[in-house]
């Protein structure tokens, strides 16, 4: 459980974070979206003990980050979004160090190394050089590294970012099997869709502020409510227009005589859009195609911070 | 965890001796202090002109060459550990250091104690050039020791200080000019202050409160100078009667070693407090 009372992060007069509220549950997945310098790294910095709040207090299973650092590192695996490794140093060795720096006995990291290596598909490169892996597989061990200590939370901060689609599918994958063994993850990405796809929920974050929260289905259904929806027929398209024109749901009427489509904007339910199908099609309008556009996480963020804008 | 262990003086250990430049930098210290013995031998004994080394040539070789280390060490220890925790931070390593459960007293620990082993390593590697001069004699083991133990000394407190600029500026570049300037400020402008304030008690007004008919005796800090001063130590450990006459010379009666060991003990307790206390300086629990 992590609950963040009013916290405020403020750098001379720039205010990075404005006393944020939010309540995380144990085992969620929660996804942090906002744009660059929304503050989603300041929070994540909090959450890891690395910097200090101008006002406000955040705990992680009931310890305080600033009050009581030292337990809840031991709670959290962090990792930034920039990060460096040490040269000269192989991949189980490094794990090895860290193992040991949270106290782990050497016997006990001897037989968890080797499953943390299996766990992000680095068996084969235990004995090469970190700083000669590629971007991905550091993301990959860095992800073991803060696995080491077997966390119940994990701090993410871009772990998708600069990696090749095939490395983002596998970070992917060993997200959504940590997801899997319960950890509570708390993630950010560029890379929206990716986020929709894992999380059980998500914070929307705009200038330091806390834009939105809630279930992602419960986020975009809210913007669902001005879908667009696109309909083609084979002809008679003056008076399917007609047609459309005289529901009160629907608005932002556009044509497409080439392609013989209507697009329009609908402000109806799910109930309301079958029954306005079934009326078309008793009015023999001749609909071949009708298609939703739904609103994926870019639009829902997109939409909700052009709002905070205004 | 164990109490004793150190998990970041283990990784400094091991990757300090697996490079390369670790082993480049101890041959060409050895280099240099072969040269050095070699040279001296050879030009002592053409001097003789029957290839024999007296053991009051010996002595001098043996105190050339504490100095000559000494001026070493002092030169290599802020190379060695002005960069321990600002590489970290260049290196993007340290946020991730920070969020493990080892306190901020073991990290700057380990990264001090590291440094201060091969240092160690290379004082003991110079050891057998050193004992060429037991061969010829007149130096005694208990100077060796001594000499040895205000190595380590001076080698802890200006590793501290470089720790502790390490910890407190963001670059290593930084770091590495403001500890050298430290060491520099130790090692000449202490002697020069020294000779400043030994020149100025002795022009006309200079203390005042000088008994009339005492031994022009300098005022305390002048003395404090001398005493800091790494090369006026070696000087008076080499020969003894110096700080007798230091002594005298000053009207100060508290040996220079004393001086020296306590100013430097101060030296290292004051930089790593400041080192452990700024580690998580974003932090106001520094833990």
């Amino acid at each position: 459980m992590i609950e963040i009372k009013g916290l405020t992060k403020k750098y001379g007069s720039f205010v990075a974070l404005n006393h944020f509220e939010l309540s995380i549950g144990e085992g969620s997945v929660c996804g942090f979206v906002g744009a660059n310098g929304a503050g989603k790294s300041t929070i994540f910095s909090i959450l890891a003990t690395l910097l200090s709040p101008t006002e406000g207090d955040a705990t992680i299973h009931g310890k305080s980050v600033t009050k009581n650092p030292a337990e809840v590192r031991k709670l959290i695996g962090y990792m930034p979004d920039f990060f460096g490794v040490y040269d000269q140093l192989k991949a189980d060795e490094y794990l090895d160090f860290y193992g040991a720096s949270y106290g782990i006995p050497s016997e006990k990291r001897k037989v968890l190394i080797p499953e943390l290596l299996e766990l992000v598909n680095l068996t084969e490169k235990r004995s090469e050089y970190v700083d000669l892996l590629s971007r991905g597989m550091k993301q990959r061990l860095c992800l073991a590294r803060a696995l080491i200590h077997d966390p119940k939370v994990l701090i993410l901060d871009e772990p998708a970012s600069g990696l090749d689609p095939r490395a983002r599918i596998e970070m992917r994958d060993i997200l959504k099997h940590l997801k899997s063994m319960g950890k509570t993850i708390l993630i950010s990405s560029h890379i929206l869709p990716e986020l929709s796809e894992m999380c059980d929920e998500i914070v929307v974050i705009d200038r330091g502020n806390l834009i939105a929260h809630g279930h992602v289905e419960t986020i975009q259904a809210q913007l669902q409510g001005d879908k667009r929806i696109k309909v083609k027929v084979i002809n008679q398209l003056a008076t399917a227009r007609t047609f459309f024109e005289e529901d009160p749901f629907i608005s932002g009427i556009e044509l497409n005589e080439e392609k013989k489509e209507i697009i329009f904007t609908y402000r109806g339910t799910d109930e309301q859009q079958v029954e306005l199908l079934r009326k078309a099609l008793l009015s023999n309008i001749p609909i071949y195609s009708l298609t939703v556009d739904e609103k994926d996480l870019e639009d829902v963020f997109m939409a909700i911070t052009k709002g905070a804008e205004g | 965890m164990n109490r004793f262990s150190n998990p970041v003086l283990l990784k400094e250990l091991k990757l300090r001796f697996r490079a390369f430049k670790s082993f480049s930098g101890l041959m060409f210290y050895l280099i240099l202090l072969f040269i050095f013995v070699g040279g001296f031998l050879s030009v002592y004994t053409q001097f003789t002109g029957t290839g024999f080394f007296r053991p009051s040539e010996s002595f001098i070789m043996f105190a050339v060459i504490s100095v000559l280390q000494m001026a070493l060490v002092m030169f290599i220890t802020p190379g060695l550990t002005a960069g321990a925790i600002s590489s970290e931070r260049e290196k993007q390593t340290l946020n991730i250091l920070l969020t493990t459960t080892q306190s901020s007293t073991q990290i700057i620990i380990g990264k001090l104690l590291s440094s201060i082993a091969f240092l160690i390593l290379l004082l003991i590697a110079g050891l057998p050039l050193y004992s060429i001069v037991f061969l010829f004699g007149g130096v005694s083991p208990a100077q060796l020791i001594t000499i040895f133990l205000s190595y380590l000394l001076t080698v802890v407190a200006i590793g501290s200080i470089g720790i502790m600029f390490s910890t407190i500026t963001k670059k290593t570049i930084v770091s590495m000019i403001a500890t050298y300037g430290a060491m520099i400020f130790l090692g000449a402008v202490t002697a020069f202050f020294f000779f400043v304030g030994y020149s100025l008690d002795r022009m006309p007004g200079g203390m005042p409160t000088m008994p009339i008919g005492a031994a022009n005796p300098s005022s305390p800090i002048t003395y404090f100078w001398v005493c800091i001063n790494p090369g006026a130590l070696m000087l008076t450990i080499l020969y003894p009667p110096l700080a007798n006459e230091l002594s005298d010379l000053t009207g100060m009666t508290i040996p220079n070693w004393i001086v020296y060991v306590i100013f430097y003990s101060l030296i290292t307790v004051v930089c790593l407090w400041i080192a452990i206390r700024k580690l998580r300086a974003n932090m106001k629990n520094n833990r």
